[in-house]
């Protein structure tokens, strides 16, 4: 058979489509999503000669297999794996031609968590609020993939670029994230925020698309009560009354009452979202001291 | 206006002002700036509670130092159209509410359905509006442990705060009632029925006979989103 489309033939532990996300919507309550490692996501697009927006794959850390109904080219990125067609090896990271008929599957992540597949054309899927991608908090968005379910592919808008393959950027034994204090910092004690920059933190098996959970110590409060509700953002460090602190990822709550002890900068999220559960990690001072106003 | 800013992150500005009022007043504000390309490029303006939340500016500290020089007028609640929006007032907790309040639930039906809300801000899930416009003295506690269900369509009262959940899901809020007004919609230009600074009236209808068992259910559960959550 061939049309423009493919069947899901194992899909994983959670395997969604994702974009670059809906920006813009927070005001109505509705979180950016899209890909967790926007780099790899991005990197997958160019290599098959789509546009960064196109919609991919990603997976959650045990791969998917889908068998294509015509002719592709296919790009593998974030988490290394094993890649195959009909069973044979083929490359990761690099423009791989799939014939009609055959079985493409990822495999299990080598490392990280999250690779991306992405197909000349892109995923096609009813664009929500201009995104294809899938948000798991408020299930805007193509369903995750399921055993069966066919899934269309877009035309394939020209030639691809004459890219060999990539090199995987490599595994850090450790999670370093930057944090900008603030805009909560305040309900913490010293003490409190000596051990967010000091305390031996883990990434929780509890993470999913919405927050990197960590296992560690707990941050001291200076004040209890809860904070009214307030604008969330992508990669606020936001402490729950448990003191452990949550990354938001893509799929973040626009709005929140706990407090925000600090923000991680964006670019750092990518390594955020292939952090293993049990992965260490560090939360260190990020550059200069923010400035703040009071009533002048 | 005491007007505070907060660094969030490297490109964001949280802007906190002294009551839900002038956060609303702030907010639009912004929104008229905004219109008028006296505000920055931004990606999001977040309102809630107290505070404006703006992402994605590249200078925020320069914004925030001229924000205490800004005029911000008083909100103009305006003569734009009011949503109105049929209500069954037929939710489990209307009795107790109207106990909390002194009335009865008649009454209660009254004092609700007569008053103007304006959506403050939104949140939770696509299409939750966080409505103002009840007296302090009507304000209610949430549930100590939510319902882990609470049905599609359901009018609810939390704080000084009435919401109607644009789908179902756990929630912690006192139901009063049902609509079968569409929340939300992705097929539907704008999606969200409530967005920021609408203006909406509830307006009772009869409850059918046999509809009026529907929602009986126990409160009970453990789900409870990051915080605040209705």
């Amino acid at each position: 058979m061939t049309d423009s489309a493919f069947v899901v033939v194992r899909p994983g532990a959670l395997t969604t489509v994702q974009d670059l996300g809906r920006v813009g919507h927070a005001h109505l309550g509705v979180p950016r999503s899209g890909a967790l490692d926007q780099p790899a996501h991005r990197l997958a697009n160019r290599l098959v000669g789509n546009a960064e927006g196109a919609a991919t794959l990603e997976t959650t850390l045990t791969g998917c297999a889908v068998r294509l109904r015509r002719p592709a080219t296919v790009a593998v990125t974030g988490a290394p794996c094993t890649v195959t067609v009909d069973g044979r090896p083929v490359a990761w990271g690099a423009a791989v031609r799939v014939p009609s008929d055959a079985l493409l599957e990822a495999g299990a992540a080598a490392h990280g968590v999250r690779s991306y597949v992405a197909f000349d054309g892109g995923v096609e899927a009813e664009p929500v609020l201009g995104s294809r991608a899938t948000d798991v908090l408020s299930g805007l968005g193509p369903a995750p993939l399921a055993d069966g379910a066919v899934l269309r592919l877009g035309r394939p808008r020209g030639p691809v670029p004459a890219v060999d393959g990539v090199p995987h950027r490599g595994v850090a034994p450790e999670l370093v994230l930057p944090v900008v204090p603030g805009p909560r910092h305040d309900w913490f004690t010293p003490a409190g925020l000596r051990t967010l920059s000091t305390g031996d933190f883990r990434v929780s098996a509890a993470s999913n698309r919405i927050g990197l959970r960590t296992e560690g110590p707990s941050l001291e409060r200076a004040r209890d009560g809860e904070l009214a509700s307030e604008g969330m953002a992508l990669g606020a460090l936001q402490v729950p009354p448990d003191g452990r602190p949550v990354l938001f990822l893509a799929d973040h709550p626009t709005t929140g009452g706990y407090p925000v002890v600090g923000v991680v900068p964006e670019r750092y999220l990518a390594a955020a979202a292939q952090a293993v559960p049990g992965t260490p990690v560090r939360f260190t001072p990020f550059g200069p001291r923010p400035r703040t106003t009071g009533a002048r | 206006m005491t007007v505070r800013t907060l660094p969030v992150g490297e490109h964001g500005l949280l802007i906190e002002v002294d009551s839900g009022e002038a956060a609303e007043a702030l907010h639009a504000e912004l929104l008229r700036r905004a219109a008028t390309r006296r505000l920055p490029a931004v990606r999001e303006i977040v309102p809630a509670a107290r505070t404006v939340f703006l992402d994605g500016l590249a200078d925020p500290g320069r914004l925030a130092a001229e924000l205490p020089g800004w005029r911000i007028p008083p909100l103009d609640r305006g003569d734009s159209e009011i949503v109105e929006v049929p209500v069954r007032y037929d939710g489990p907790d209307l009795d107790q509410v109207a106990q909390r309040w002194g009335v009865t639930p008649e009454e209660a039906v009254r004092i609700h359905s007569g008053a103007e809300f304006r959506v403050a801000f939104c949140g939770f899930a696509p299409g939750f509006g966080y409505l103002t416009g009840l007296p302090e003295r009507f304000h209610v506690p949430r549930h100590a442990t939510p319902r882990t269900r609470v049905p599609v369509g359901s009018v609810a009262l939390a704080g000084g705060y009435t919401g109607v959940y644009p789908r179902s899901s756990p929630g912690g809020w006192q139901l009063i009632g049902t609509t079968d007004t569409v929340l939300w919609d992705t097929a539907r230009e704008p999606a969200a029925l409530f967005t920021p600074g609408t203006r909406v009236r509830f307006i009772p209808v009869l409850v059918p006979v046999s509809d009026s068992a529907a929602l009986e259910g126990a409160a009970s559960g453990d789900a409870d989103p990051e915080g605040a959550a209705p």
